[in-house]
């Protein structure tokens, strides 16, 4: 991609900043604006309601005018706050969940960073995330930002752990940490897709996967809903319990920041399972581009297959958040410790000793 | 430098008055060993409305819109139980068309004030969408209401002796066609949030109170009979004309936990609301033709005596202390709220839980701070 | 099952003076006086023996009597005899079903009645809005502190018939 770009513009610097913030602005901020307005909408749906209705045809702008309005908010900073703690917050909250991105391989020229530990990469640095909610908790002076930002941190710390383990699983199978070369590897047809144990090739060995990595799948799944504080695992924010959670005394564009954060990590989670079991970027049906003879047709089609299947696990997540009741925070780690994890290493050995046939 | 011996303490949390949860302005003070509750301490008072300084300076037909106010999601019971203590003491007999009527709105209005109370605890469990089932299911009684009396919260319907309004023409028909309608919703209800996994982990074994603590607090309503004791005053100290119709009284079995849990709490009103659905079945067929103003006072001037007249509200007992001192006015009228002594069994049944398990407990105690405060 | 008149004789052969008598000229509800000082044991006997088992408190009210009294004495001067307070019980037996009405009066001067706490808990909110709103002080009673007013309500005790409203609040104006 940066190949491209500096043809285009004549020098590598200038295309390593367009570069790096062309996800912001080519699909983060749009998406954000789409999923929130999105989730008002699902939400509305299942609940016999409409939803924003009144700004633009059946409230499309209203996350615009929200935005606006947030932007004029007055930027509130309680007394007893820390301040440069409190500043900084936002920012390392969403530093944690856009620099995911980076390695995230959205079609097969577009991909911000090829590095060979992708996967790895993007793990390491979600953990930004939890720094960021815990500096907010603390600094807010606030007890129920404490409390939030402590239970925020024990779920996000404790996630982590099944997340990993089934990860290494995939890693085993495809024998690389590189997320392009996960995608390429799932190539052609959906029954290449890792989710029907594409991974190990044909044969029977693809048919003794699949109910294994059905279950990887739905464990990383629930890991990574946890991960993104979503319900019924948004006990962080739980707002009958904790008010707001970590961010009750934020207001205006750093509440803002962690509200962009929130959605960009819920597509950025949604990403990594596309990427790990639904073949990444690959069309199910092979390419149009290949049977038209276009080749340029072929990454913009992969693009469109990758932010669809994207945006199906982001409404996967709300449809969940909006059937759901929340879980308490020890049933939450109970829901970690005594079944997820345990699970997913059992799945790891099951995997592993199948992949030796 | 000298160092300090380290020590802990309890960590002292505000909640509310204004907090997601507290179901209105309740203040509750608690004491948390991390976030475990060692001590609740319910601050009440913040919507004290001189309810009983105000009757004093009333007549006794001014007071009906004072005690919409009290339970405003029941306005209809209390109107029900205040012209009830009001004609007890005067000793007035309301026609029959007039007691059928009173039936069907209070057992519309059991039902409608479950179904916020059902909601509202989805909503602390966590669940938003059963909440706005719920109240879209709640619009249709109250629109019934509406063509009532034409209000749809504060309805200043039951009159001492009779009522302000006759019903519309179309309410008999109107009426049956919800009960149709909502009996399925019921079942909806059942499938979305009262047996979900994750729900019934959050409520089951929560906050349990046993039956002698239950009696020895005065508690009332559905929260004593989830603890197991079949008591309803409509059928154990009837008034009106409840002893006419066939319904049963649920109680709390432990069903998916011990008896007297949270989910018994709410289990027991969702059971309510068959049961209130076979009252009005029952009940809109057996109208009598009557005029409602027939038995309503010119003027209401009780003689000098006192009465303490309770009837069985959608949270409770609901007890009207009037003294007269025949005058037009109410010497002296106590209300004994059935949320305000449901409220004060909060600290005894909430020690020992987590925060989040006391907003479990809070919201299937089902108070209204209108009624707590008065 | 017991009539409030046997259960008025049963208590008057076991307490004797500390009953006080039996109103009943009442059309509806009647009521057994009892000595302020002895509730307490009164209600415990009632609670616990095995006729009565009165294990349900209904309701507790304070009440201004607003008797209070002038008259003159024979050299013409002006004497008050003040007015009293009571507090009534309702009790109500689960199990037997039966009920019976309990009244205290106390000196508006001397407000001091034994709390029941201790046998009803549910008397504990009831018995702090009696104190809040009447000023009847109850002995005994773990946490009597206002419970609708403001803590800091300087006023007085509302209910009272001889209340008058404050002008000011914390420096705020109270009539609006």
């Amino acid at each position: 991609m940066y190949d491209i770009l500096t043809n285009i513009f004549g020098n590598q610097i200038v295309a390593y900043i367009i570069g790096a913030a062309l996800p912001l602005f080519v699909w983060i901020l749009p998406f954000v604006l789409f999923a929130v307005l999105g989730e008002r909408k699902v939400s509305a749906h299942m609940q016999d309601r409409l939803g924003p209705m009144r700004v633009g045809y059946h409230g499309i702008l209203q996350t615009v005018a929200d935005l606006l309005k947030l932007l004029q908010k007055e930027d509130i900073v309680t007394p007893a706050a820390d301040r440069k703690l409190f500043n900084l917050a936002p920012y390392i909250v969403f530093l944690g969940s856009y620099a995911a991105f980076a390695a995230i391989p959205f079609s097969s020229i577009y991909i911000g960073s090829g590095i060979e530990v992708g996967i790895f990469y993007i793990l390491a640095v979600s953990s930004f995330v939890v720094v960021g909610i815990l500096m907010g908790g603390w600094a807010s002076d606030n007890k129920y930002s404490l409390l939030g930002a402590m239970r925020s941190a024990a779920q996000i710390v404790s996630y982590e752990i099944p997340t990993a383990i089934v990860v290494l699983t995939l890693v085993m199978l495809t024998g690389t940490l590189n997320l392009n070369t996960i995608s390429q590897q799932q190539t052609a047809y959906f029954w290449n897709w890792n989710i029907l144990g594409g991974a190990a090739g044909s044969g029977i060995t693809q048919i003794l996967l699949i109910p294994f990595m059905v279950i990887a799948f739905v464990i990383l799944f629930i890991s990574t809903l946890a991960e993104v504080n979503r319900t019924p695992f948004d006990i962080p924010e739980a707002e009958s319990e904790l008010v707001a959670g970590f961010h009750t005394e934020y207001s205006g564009m750093k509440f803002a920041m962690f509200f962009l954060s929130e959605y960009a990590n819920m597509f950025a989670v949604s990403a990594i399972v596309v990427t790990l079991f639904f073949g990444g970027y690959q069309s199910p049906f092979g390419y149009l581009g290949n049977s038209l003879g276009i080749p340029w047709l072929i990454p913009v089609e992969q693009l469109f297959w990758f932010l669809a299947k994207g945006v199906f696990f982001v409404f996967v997540q709300m449809w969940l958040r909006w059937t759901l009741p929340r879980l308490r925070v020890d049933q939450l780690m109970t829901v970690c410790w005594k079944y997820l994890i345990p699970y997913a290493v059992f799945n790891l050995l099951i995997v592993g000793i199948i992949s030796l046939l | 430098m000298e160092t300090k011996t380290l020590k802990t303490e309890e960590l002292i949390l505000n909640m509310g008055p204004q907090h997601p949860s507290t179901h209105g302005v309740l203040r509750l003070e608690l004491e948390l060993e991390g976030e475990l509750i060692v001590n609740v301490k319910p601050h009440i008072g913040y919507l004290h409305r001189c309810f009983e300084k105000h009757a004093e300076a009333m007549t006794y037909p001014q007071v009906v819109p004072y005690t919409d106010r009290m339970d405003y999601l029941a306005s209809m019971s209390n109107n029900l139980g205040y012209a009830i203590a009001v004609e007890r003491l005067m000793g007035i007999k309301v026609p029959e068309r007039v007691e059928y009527i009173r039936v069907i709105m209070a057992e519309l209005q059991r039902i409608a004030s479950h179904l916020v109370a059902l909601g509202t605890y989805g909503v602390d469990i966590g669940a938003f969408t059963p909440f706005l089932y719920c109240f879209r299911d709640r619009e249709k009684i109250l629109s019934l209401f509406e063509m009532t009396c034409g209000a749809r919260l504060l309805y200043n319907y039951i009159w001492v002796g009779g009522l302000s309004h006759d019903i519309h023409p179309d309410f008999v028909r109107l009426t049956k066609e919800f009960v149709e309608y909502f009996r399925p919703k019921i079942v909806e209800l059942n499938e979305l949030l009262s047996f979900n996994k994750i729900f019934i982990e959050r409520t089951a074994n929560i906050g349990i109170l046993p039956l002698d603590t239950a009696i020895n607090y005065g508690v009332t309503g559905p929260m004593l009979r989830a603890s197991g004791l079949k008591w309803d005053l409509r059928k154990n100290d009837p008034y009106s004309i409840y002893d006419r119709f066939d319904f049963d009284i649920p109680v709390g079995e432990g069903e998916k936990g011990t008896v007297g849990d949270s989910w018994d709490r709410y289990f027991v009103r969702v059971q309510e609301m068959e049961q209130s659905l076979r009252i009005v079945e029952q009940a809109i067929d057996q109208i009598p033709e009557g005029n409602v103003h027939e038995a309503v006072p010119k003027r209401v001037k009780p003689p000098k005596g006192s009465i303490y007249s309770r009837v069985e509200n959608p949270k409770g007992e609901l007890g009207f202390f009037i003294i007269s001192d025949g005058s037009v006015n109410p010497f002296r009228m106590k209300v004994r709220g059935p949320s305000f002594v449901n409220l004060s069994v909060l600290n005894e049944i909430s020690k020992g839980h987590l925060v989040a398990d006391l907003i479990a407990i809070l919201g299937s105690t089902d108070i209204v701070l209108g009624e707590v405060d008065r | 099952m017991m009539k409030p008149e046997e259960i008025f004789e049963l208590l008057k052969q076991k307490f004797d003076d500390k009953i006080i008598g039996f109103e009943n000229e009442l059309p509806v509800d009647s009521y057994i006086v009892v000595n302020p000082l002895a509730i307490k044991e009164v209600s415990k006997f009632l609670r616990d023996n095995e006729q009565l088992k009165f294990d349900s408190l209904m309701c507790l009210s304070g009440v201004d009597d607003a008797n209070e009294k002038k008259t003159k004495d024979e050299e013409g001067n002006e004497v008050i005899e003040k007015g009293t307070l009571s507090v009534y019980y309702h009790l109500h037996s689960i199990e037997l079903g039966h009920k019976v009405n309990l009244k205290v009066s106390v000196s508006v001067d001397n407000p001091n009645v034994e709390s029941v706490e201790s046998i009803w808990r549910t008397a504990d909110w009831h018995e702090r809005e009696a104190y809040d709103m009447f000023g009847i002080v109850f002995l005994n009673h773990p946490d009597l502190r206002r419970i609708l007013m403001p803590e800091d309500w300087e006023a007085g005790h509302p209910l009272r018939k001889d209340y008058k409203n404050p002008e000011f609040y914390n420096g705020m104006r109270v009539p609006y």
